[in-house]
């Protein structure tokens, strides 16, 4: 190996202190605040309230599986589409993707109360034809469908980017060796965009598990993970306690990749070509 | 002249047959009322330069491609509908397309596997595959740690554990180096003969085509130029196109005086051509090597050279003979400016009918279509 020179070394010191400061140091602070009480004394208390919040931490697993599994679904045979048009068509769907996140999550979540509400537009709009308002905000799906919303681009771009790398020629050749559809799509598209789909998941699980605004917004009394933290932190003033609940939810996520991360290690291979 | 002589003089029973195939593409025609019988346990080549419609052919007959008219014959059946799937042919690719996510046992076993093979019988044949194809105990290897040369007889080891009557392979050649090719060329006729199996040949490369096949057919244009053996495509080349395309030829606009009397350059040479009308123009086809220099009194033609190329073999010399430029090709070494006589035996002239292609080719002013053009802006850059 060829030592790396000090010019070199040097080009990575600014992003080295930025996370040093913004990322390892924080990191400390929660841990600190953790297993500390107010008046800054080793505790394990915080953790062992945690128990109290065992329903709230499954429930955002699975509502963030359930999007997450959602937006592969409806991702995956989008993203394989894309990848077989013309150039110019990919581009332009490419476009339509990305579009929404130029938006700010925000923006976008106070949107669609406004669409959901029971005076929001789909209500107003099916009462033209007599039909009783739908209650849609602040059900489990509302939160759901706001998790697929604000997430689905993170679950396209990755599968799409393995997808479009599949040579068009290698699909033929299995055709040619007596595959049709679905033998190809088992035996050869699936294991090479698994990659994609691996980095797909974890990009929409990992944010949607830790979300409190999604929640808050559009789910009304459904608290997740996420609210929970805030609460403590913002309306609380439990530092120790939010810190203790966040501390959990890192390692749930960190946990949550390294699984990840196996399963991408051992169809890696099929990427490099 | 036209396509009249597409059919190869009957030997075997015909594995594969294409009848007035027309394939268009964005209004393009790519390939042009096509018909052409393939006999089981041939080596066909499909030669031409790009976009001749040699790949199309090869992609129609895999399944790839359906024709927009005519219909594509397997053993006397239609393939008209048929998806590649269920054809009974295999295909190598130009680029291998190898599985990447497979190593070299399962990227030869995937047909088996999709076919529900015993795993006994899968074990024996790719086996007895990678033995065929020189690659014993690179099973587990996998395809990215395969240089070129491998990766290819993977491919050609994927296609043939099927057993296909017919194997397609398109420009399979291209990506090797030139030692490595000349290696596989005879590896792959020698695979072909050991087999007996019918192979599909398509490359751009004359002297592939040549060394390798039973028969050649040259394209152009979405058309068939001219279909035969490759001693009769050099010898007897039917049109101004195939003579240029193959070797080097000095191809003249000349007369045909009378049976066996050839008329070009201004002299009227004796020839072993007949059946022609009485005067009847034609194109006359002289190959480099078959063209003596001798002194200029001894000689049919004068000239003077222009231009003297050593090629290590020979001697590439151009010789200017009334404004038009003769490529000879000679041992004997000559200089720039000399005067020199050309001597041309009977046999050496071979004479044919006028075609589309007339005029086009034949004058060594230049060596590629693209040297001529080069020079020449084309006002679309201006856009």
């Amino acid at each position: 190996m060829k030592k790396k020179t000090l010019g070199q070394q040097l080009l990575g010191a600014p992003y080295v202190v930025w996370a040093a400061l913004f990322v390892i140091v924080p990191l400390i602070i929660v841990v600190y605040y953790a297993f500390t009480d107010a008046g800054g004394n080793f505790t394990m208390d915080n953790i062992a309230k945690l128990s109290e919040y065992k329903e709230v931490f499954w429930l955002s697993i699975e509502y963030s599986f359930i999007a997450t599994v959602i937006c592969l679904l409806v991702s995956y045979p989008f993203a394989y589409l894309m990848s077989r048009k013309r150039e110019s068509t990919q581009r332009i769907m490419m476009m339509l993707v990305m579009l929404p996140m130029w938006m700010n999550l925000l923006i976008r979540t106070y949107s669609w109360m406004n669409i959901l509400e029971r005076n929001g537009l789909i209500n107003n709009f099916l009462a033209l034809f007599g039909v009783e308002p739908l209650k849609m905000i602040g059900t489990p799906g509302a939160v759901i469908f706001g998790m697929i919303y604000n997430y689905i681009p993170y679950m396209i771009l990755p599968i799409y980017t393995v997808m479009s790398k599949i040579d068009v020629s290698v699909l033929e050749a299995a055709e040619d060796l007596g595959s049709n559809g679905f033998s190809k799509l088992r035996r050869i598209i699936l294991p090479m965009s698994m990659p994609g789909v691996v980095s797909g998941f974890t990009m929409v699980f990992v944010p949607s598990v830790s979300t409190f605004y999604i929640s808050q917004k559009l789910g009304g009394k459904i608290m997740l993970i996420g609210d929970a933290i805030e609460k403590q932190i913002q309306s609380l003033y439990n530092y120790n306690l939010g810190a203790a609940l966040s501390l959990v939810l890192m390692v749930m996520i960190l946990i949550c990749m390294a699984l990840m991360k196996k399963f991408a290690g051992d169809s890696n291979d099929g990427l490099i070509m | 002249m036209d396509n009249s002589n597409t059919t190869v003089p009957e030997k075997k029973k015909n594995i594969v047959e294409l009848k007035n195939i027309t394939v268009r593409f964005d209004g393009e025609t790519i390939l042009d009322d096509l018909s052409l019988s393939i006999g089981d346990g041939e080596f066909v080549t499909l030669l031409g330069s790009s976009g001749c419609g040699k790949t199309t052919t090869l992609r129609l007959i895999a399944g790839f491609l359906e024709p927009d008219e005519g219909e594509v014959f397997f053993d006397s059946k239609s393939m008209n509908g048929v998806p590649a799937y269920k054809r009974e042919v295999n295909t190598i690719f130009q680029r291998y397309a190898l599985f990447p996510n497979y190593n070299v046992f399962e990227n030869i076993a995937y047909g088996l596997r999709v076919r529900h093979v015993p795993e006994a019988e899968i074990k024996e044949r790719v086996q007895e595959m990678l033995t065929l194809v020189n690659l014993e105990g690179f099973g587990k290897r996998p395809i990215t740690k395969l240089s070129g040369g491998q990766q290819q007889r993977v491919a050609i080891a994927r296609a043939l554990v099927l057993k296909p009557k017919v194997l397609l392979l398109d420009e399979p050649l291209a990506a090797l180096d030139l030692k490595l090719r000349k290696d596989m060329q005879q590896e792959l006729k020698n695979i072909q003969k050991a087999l007996g199996i019918t192979f599909v040949f398509v490359t751009h490369d004359q002297e592939e085509a040549l060394s390798m096949s039973d028969t050649v057919v040259v394209m152009n244009e979405g058309k068939i130029q001219q279909i035969g053996s490759p001693i009769d495509i050099y010898n007897e080349p039917e049109n101004a196109f195939v003579a240029d395309f193959i070797g080097e030829s000095n191809i003249l606009d000349g007369v045909m005086k009378a049976d066996y009397r050839a008329s070009f350059s201004g002299k009227t040479f004796d020839c072993l051509d007949s059946g022609f009308a009485p005067n009847e123009p034609v194109d006359v086809v002289v190959r480099p090597e078959d063209v003596d220099i001798v002194t200029p009194d001894k000689g049919m033609l004068q000239g003077i050279v222009t231009s003297v190329t050593f090629l290590g073999v020979h001697f590439e010399i151009i010789v200017d003979i009334g404004g038009f430029k003769w490529m000879i090709q000679t041992t004997d070494e000559h200089h720039e400016g000399e005067e020199v006589g050309l001597f041309i035996e009977p046999d050496a002239i071979h004479v044919m009918k006028k075609s589309k292609y007339s005029g086009q080719f034949g004058d060594y002013s230049s060596f590629s279509d693209e040297m001529d053009t080069m020079s020449v802006i084309e006002d679309e850059e201006d856009e």
